[in-house]
């Protein structure tokens, strides 16, 4: 009830918050000269951010936080499952910023809205994520929503930016009016909008029927089919630092979020959404691996490789709460580490000023950057999940998770899903360590080159051997 | 309450229907985006009838609280929607549905 608590509980996003308002300002005054200024206090406000989430975590609190007399329980409630995911999503974002340097500069985009637009959405990941009410998931999703929809029209004079902007626009609208309607109908057929009192309530087919619509427009956040159309289009046509923001926070966030709804406020209905997240996974492993195949745009290979690598995170989602609950945070974090690495790495590629799109556009790289080449190698392999990447642990924890419950079946789509899309994987390295090489590329930013070196490093040697730390991690949030 | 022989039900239709207009008109319609973001908005008003009516019919005010919330962010996404859509007619010139075919697979 004390406001202080309160914000104290919250710190995490009340630091993003305070610096966006402040930074807003600045901007204001300061114009587009400080937007390297902006970008380097954002990338500190969201490290920041993460490292009070992680020391939450440390402690082990779970309060909630907000409560009135109409919401008795809370409308926000940072678990240690939100503490972890959250934690992860800030740092990931902070490395997105932190490498976007050179690219912004490139393309003319250093405008100060810039890293203010990627602390507001960091802020909405962070709220949907610790919503202990539907009211408060609905505004979370929409602030993430809403600065994503300008992130991707981010290049003003660029016609395809544009596009993709205005596409992400309406089928993103359209996705929340999705999940507003399910939100109503739960609302009404449970009695109440937060968690507990959804929980609490019977089940009966009003309150099913809202809950398949929740899941579609949480499944289009988190670009899982059938609700991934928007994907490779948006992906394509985005700028490539926004790209390389896409594919890593929001990705956990939105995947964590979809669990976290299913594991707490629909834990006493599971056996009503079982089946529908298994089917999506299933849809988005085969969509994304052969969606793919036939691809020469590194970007829309990006967002297959994402749609494909979701429908492997709802494998453990769809195995319920005792057993997914870890894998799924495994799995994420270890993915968009890995993620990061690649895709950020090669996006940001230049050669001539102009960012690199094509798949050809990588041969001979190891010419030209034996070590991009070697690290993108070893990232490459952890995104795939082969051994002894870390991606591996988490792909080989996901289907554990999925055959002790018994649903071999989908474990059965996830390893076809696998070798199929090894088919792309390996064009990129084809490209990179066989074909002849093009002209030279530009020099690599130094901040590229260290994000790439530092998750190159995580994924291997680091957390191949230090996984049990990460297991362990996962399964406390998991408890929690 | 207005008269006795309204039940939730009839609110639920209405808002049922207008959804299913407001999902239509996003696909169905082949010419103008204004149209798209005219659909989204109706899509947000019927959900809003829906919170209303649980509202007033569950006796809590939990709905009406969201209402609220809703028509704010449908205010927010309408000026992003629009800001959006002046950047894309400045690059394209025009603003028909079938011209916006740039990206594709």
């Amino acid at each position: 009830m004390n406001f202080l608590a309160d914000i104290t509980t919250a710190l995490p996003e009340t630091i993003l918050l305070v610096f966006g308002l402040v930074g807003l300002l600045l901007g204001a005054i300061g114009g587009d000269r400080i937007s390297g200024l902006l970008r380097v206090l954002a990338a500190a406000a969201l490290a920041a951010a993460a490292v009070t989430a992680f020391v939450q975590f440390g402690r082990g609190e779970s309060v909630p936080a907000f409560a009135s007399a109409v919401a008795p329980d809370g409308l926000y409630k940072a678990t240690l499952f939100t503490l972890f995911a959250k934690g992860v999503t800030y740092v990931l974002a902070a490395f997105a910023l932190f490498m976007s340097g050179g690219a912004l500069k490139s393309s003319q985009m250093e405008r100060y809205e810039y890293p203010l637009l990627i602390t507001f959405g960091s802020f909405g990941a962070g709220m949907m994520l610790s919503a202990n009410d539907l009211m408060t998931l609905y505004v979370g999703i929409e602030t993430l929503s809403l600065s994503s929809y300008v992130l991707a029209a981010f290049r003003r004079d660029s016609l395809k930016s544009a596009e993709a902007g205005l596409k992400y626009f309406v089928l993103g609208a359209l996705a929340s009016g999705l999940l507003l309607y399910g939100s109503a109908l739960v609302y009404g057929f449970s009695g109440g909008t937060s968690y507990a009192a959804i929980a609490a309530a019977p089940s009966s087919v009003g309150l099913v029927f809202g809950l398949v619509f929740l899941i579609c427009g949480l499944s289009f956040k988190a670009s899982a089919a059938p609700f991934h159309i928007w994907t490779p289009d948006v992906y394509e046509g985005a700028p490539a630092p926004v790209v390389a923001f896409f594919s890593t926070a929001p990705k956990i966030a939105a995947v964590g979020v979809l669990a976290h709804v299913m594991f707490n406020a629909f834990g006493t209905h599971t056996a009503s959404w079982k089946m529908i997240i298994a089917i999506i996974s299933a849809l988005s492993m085969l969509v994304g691996a052969f969606g793919a195949l036939m691809q020469n745009s590194i970007k829309r290979i990006l967002a297959y490789s994402s749609i494909s690598n979701v429908g492997f995170a709802l494998i453990a989602i769809a195995s319920g709460v005792e057993k997914g609950a870890a894998a799924v945070l495994v799995y994420m974090t270890l993915y968009v580490i890995a993620t990061l690495g690649m895709f950020g790495g090669v996006l940001a590629l230049r050669r001539a000023g102009k960012p690199i799109d094509q798949v050809s556009d990588l041969n001979g790289l190891v010419k030209s950057k034996p070590g991009m080449a070697l690290g993108l190698l070893i990232l490459i392999f952890s995104v795939a999940g082969i051994p002894p990447a870390a991606g591996f642990w988490g792909k080989l924890q996901v289907f554990t998770a999925g055959i002790e419950d018994g649903m071999l079946w989908l474990v059965l789509v996830g390893a076809l899903a696998s070798v199929v899309s090894l088919g792309y994987y390996l064009r990129l390295v084809w490209a990179m360590f066989v074909k002849p090489a093009k002209e030279p590329l530009d020099k690599t930013d130094i901040s590229v080159a260290a994000t790439v070196a530092i998750t190159t490093i995580l994924v291997f040697p680091v957390l191949t051997i230090t996984i049990q730390i990460l297991l362990d991690a996962a399964a406390r949030a998991a408890g929690g | 309450m207005a008269g006795a022989e309204l039940t939730l039900g009839h609110y639920l239709a209405v808002s049922a229907a207008l959804f299913t207009i407001g999902v239509f008109g996003i696909f169905v319609n082949r010419k103008n985006i204004i149209v798209i973001l005219m659909s989204i908005e109706l899509i947000l008003l019927s959900v809003n009838l829906n919170l209303v009516a649980f509202s007033v019919f569950n006796g809590t005010i939990m709905g009406q609280v969201f209402a609220m919330l809703v028509l704010t962010v449908a205010a927010a996404e309408a000026a992003v929607g629009l800001a959006i859509l002046v950047v894309y007619f400045r690059n394209r010139g025009e603003i028909a549905v079938e011209d916006v075919n740039v990206l594709h697979g």
